[in-house]
């Protein structure tokens, strides 16, 4: 293998290599070139949605208006969480999918190569229509990101339309991405990877993009309402029509639940990957992970109203969507108890991309704990729209989701680029994220517990401390992400050479091609035994 | 370890169709919100941007389609492409219908849940007393709770015939189809050409109803819920109907230039997926809209 990354050397006799110049990345039909561009474009994001909490964490620093006015601090909070969902971790996630799904399962590429590059590049026109939108007179969407009606309706500005529209083409671009992946992974596996012997980020990835399949379309109906009551008059979420601004919430969550695990199954198949990698074992508990995996998906489209036992739901729809959300944490359970399993009596190495997933599989656990706390429908009429929440669900999302999107960059980054990243710089990175995430999140579930509400950028005095404490927590874990773009940056631009199996316990046909990957991979499928 | 069977699977060269896709979507998006935003305004230049877009959007189809049709005469693709199509075109589908589900989702919570708890159903005697204690709950909603009035919309007539005509175009394509795979292409041309006329009358009658909704009826898409769910869910099948109209248009083209054989036919069989995917909504349609 050679150390030095020239694109010219991987053309095979029937295949060109890599093109130069900027043509490439914008013509590509090349699944390597398509995942690291969405991986590039998630890093830009998570960003720039980064700054937008730095925002946040300011004006709450302490009780008070001192920063930025009430409407924009909405906007702040709006388009944080639309950019962290869906040009953050979803693109990231696509991005990994591209990278790895085809070399794993033994593909010469995605299946439909022109539509995965079409995938991609609607995402940057989308989220510039977003940002664009915010330095139009008016402002952009204030409504949070869930966007409840009358929220987004009535009260909400007249730039509302550029957030409709910016939401379809995305929801585009998630479509045919994840009909891009379930195709690749059904009918481009190689003979002899059979169900039972795909990788589990392959299986997490099938059973995501099922969701993703059914349900970004009914985000898209449920935007489209919006945008008719708004301006053509409907009175869908409107009861003097005959509506009900509730029936909205019902279709935003009938998309929504399945969304927020949409962030995480791939999660699930990013650790099953790399447990057991530095565990030097095979992973515990293979097939009732798939099984798992696929409970989740299938329970996820039945739980929707747990967001809304506030609402006035009937008794019935209460109890019912209560104990189906508990019984969520059944199959989840399941997968945490095969992770440990998985490391008991392990040969363990505590290399970065382990020190991440062992991270992820605590606090994701905390996080799932606190969502178990929420499920209760009695409970949660105490901690309904309170920081208690946003404790939940950047717990399952930050130290869930994107921990582990940056174990998988650590684990798979050697392969992409053919360089060993800067391991210390690297433990750097991990040890001050871990610390400060949790100076950040933990005390959320205390001040949400008190009663301190959330997107309100104002607070009563006791919670001034806590609030102090969160914020210098926020800033750090900010900080230390740029820590992590320059590791990647070091690493893509040189270190030491890798090998073709980077982590000795690592298995999969990704190991068997050289590092970095050659520009196009398994042009003539392999056998697998 | 290669397989000698193996026939490759191709991959395109690098090509400029998806960003120029994408740029095409970018104007059809901006374009359409200003569009959307300046309603009321006398100036605006939304409009002029979503033209583009469409414009782009119908170039890069037509160039990215003659690729791949090119492709496929040359005989690049393998039976495992098919397969890729076949699949990626199924799951297209499968997101269209839920992408009506939502809509399906709205009409079936407001007439079982929204409307009667408005009339005090369930616990909401005192939500009907406070806020509009004379409101009566009925479907068809010809009454708002505001007090908008409007007529309903019966199912015989020309509701009734449309759908007798999608459901003859169901049978027409399916024969065109049975054409094809037996390589007898006088037979596709005359039912898929009679399945396009099917298809522009189904649209023209469609038409003619809303014209005889919005001036006899006073049934409009501010009509309270009963007229949004009615003209979403129409407007979105119509929306639908003629998507599907032009593929026939383009099949039955093609095959007067000869394109598809017997065995290899895909863009054929994905129109008539289509058509027949537009024919079953229409029927959930017909029940639950007109007729229940």
């Amino acid at each position: 293998m050679s150390s030095i990354v020239n694109p010219h050397d991987h053309g095979h006799d029937d295949h060109h290599g890599a093109p130069s110049g900027f043509k490439r990345w914008l013509f590509t039909t090349n699944h390597k070139d398509i995942g690291s561009l969405y991986l590039i474009f998630a890093l830009a994001m998570f960003i720039i949605g980064g700054a937008m909490a730095m925002v946040i964490r300011a004006e709450l620093f302490q009780p008070g208006l001192q920063l930025v006015d009430p409407h924009f601090f909405n906007q702040m909070t709006t388009v944080h969480g639309l950019i962290m969902v869906f040009g953050a971790v979803m693109p990231a996630f696509t991005g990994l999918a591209n990278w790895m799904i085809p070399m794993m399962i033994g593909a010469p590429d995605m299946a439909l190569p022109r539509m995965n590059n079409w995938s991609f590049w609607i995402l940057p026109f989308a989220f510039a229509m977003l940002l664009f939108s915010l330095f139009m007179e008016g402002g952009g969407p204030a409504f949070g990101w869930t966007f409840y009606a009358p929220l987004s309706t009535t009260y909400s500005n007249d730039n509302t339309a550029l957030f409709v529209f910016a939401v379809h083409i995305m929801g585009i671009s998630s479509i045919m991405g994840a009909i891009n992946v379930v195709v690749t992974i059904v009918n481009l596996r190689a003979p002899g990877m059979t169900w039972m012997k795909l990788p589990l980020f392959v299986w997490t990835w099938l059973i995501t993009a099922f969701l993703l399949i059914a349900v970004m379309p009914v985000l898209a109906g449920a935007v489209t309402m919006v945008l008719t009551d708004k301006y053509f008059g409907t009175s869908f979420f409107d009861a003097a029509g005959g509506g009900d601004p509730v029936m909205f919430q019902h279709i935003f969550w009938f998309f929504g639940h399945p969304e927020v695990y949409i962030m995480i199954l791939p999660a699930f198949g990013v650790i099953s990957t790399i447990v057991p990698t530095f565990s030097h074992k095979k992973l515990f508990g293979y097939a009732s992970m798939v099984y798992a995996t696929a409970s989740i998906a299938l329970l996820s489209f039945v739980v929707w109203a747990h967001h809304m036992f506030t609402t006035g739901m009937p008794l019935a729809g209460e109890l019912f969507f209560m104990y189906a959300t508990m019984l969520i944490s059944v199959p989840t359970g399941v997968k945490v108890f095969n992770w440990v399993a998985t490391m008991w009596r392990g040969a363990i190495s505590f290399e970065v991309p382990m020190l991440f997933s062992i991270a992820f599989i605590v606090l994701f656990t905390l996080g799932g704990f606190s969502g178990l706390m929420l499920a209760i429908t009695p409970a949660d009429f105490q901690y309904h729209d309170t920081y208690f929440v946003v404790a939940h669900f950047h717990y399952v999302l930050v130290t869930g989701a994107v921990f582990s999107i940056m174990a998988a960059a650590y684990y798979w980054l050697p392969k992409w680029t053919g360089h060993m990243f800067n391991e210390t710089l690297a433990k750097w990175h991990f040890w001050l994220s871990l610390i400060s995430v949790n100076v950040l999140f933990f005390p959320m579930h205390f001040v949400g517990l008190a009663g301190m509400p959330r997107r309100i950028p104002d607070y009563a005095l006791q919670f001034a401390d806590f609030n102090a404490i969160i914020s210098i927590g926020g800033f750090a874990f900010g900080l230390s992400q740029l820590l992590f773009v320059y590791v990647v940056y070091r690493c893509v631009k040189g270190g030491d050479a890798a090998p073709a199996k980077v982590w000795d316990g690592a298995e999969g046909l990704e190991w068997e091609v050289p590092s970095p990957a050659p520009y196009h991979t398994f042009s003539t499928p392999p056998e697998i035994k | 370890m290669s397989n000698p069977d193996y026939q490759h699977y191709y991959v395109p060269a690098q090509s400029p169709w998806p960003i120029v896709g994408a740029v095409a979507l970018f104007f059809i998006a901006s374009g359409a919100g200003l569009t959307v935003m300046q309603l009321n305004s006398e100036q605006g230049n939304g409009h002029w941007l979503l033209f583009i877009g469409m414009a782009i959007l119908f170039y890069m189809l037509f160039g990215w389609f003659r690729n791949v049709i090119s492709e496929s005469q040359q005989g690049l693709y393998s039976k495992q492409m098919d397969q890729s199509f076949r699949q990626g075109m199924s799951w297209f589908i499968f997101s269209e219908v839920m992408f009506f589900f939502a809509f399906f989702g709205a009409l079936f919570y407001a007439r079982v849940f929204a409307v009667p708890w408005l009339g005090g159903d369930s616990n909401n005697v005192m939500t009907q007393e406070v806020l509009w204690p004379s409101f009566e709950a009925v479907w068809p909603l010809i009454t708002t709770p505001s007090g908008e009035t409007t007529q309903a919309m019966g199912w015989q007539g020309l509701p009734l015939i449309n759908t007798i005509i999608l459901l003859v175009s169901s049978v027409t394509i399916h024969f065109a189809h049975h054409g094809m795979e037996q390589d007898k292409r006088g037979q596709v041309k005359v039912f898929l050409g009679l399945t396009i006329a099917l298809g522009i009358a189904f649209l023209a009658l469609q038409v003619e109803e809303y014209v005889h909704a919005y001036n006899d009826l006073g049934l409009t898409l501010q009509s309270g819920i009963y007229g949004n769910t009615f003209f979403m869910l129409t407007g979105f099948h119509g929306m639908h109907v003629t998507l599907g109209t032009i593929m026939l248009i383009v099949m039955w083209l093609r095959v007067f230039k000869g394109h598809f054989s017997g065995e290899k036919h895909f863009a054929f069989q994905a129109t008539a997926w289509y058509w027949h995917f537009v024919d079953v909504v229409w029927l959930c349609l017909f029940v639950f809209v007109y007729v229940l």
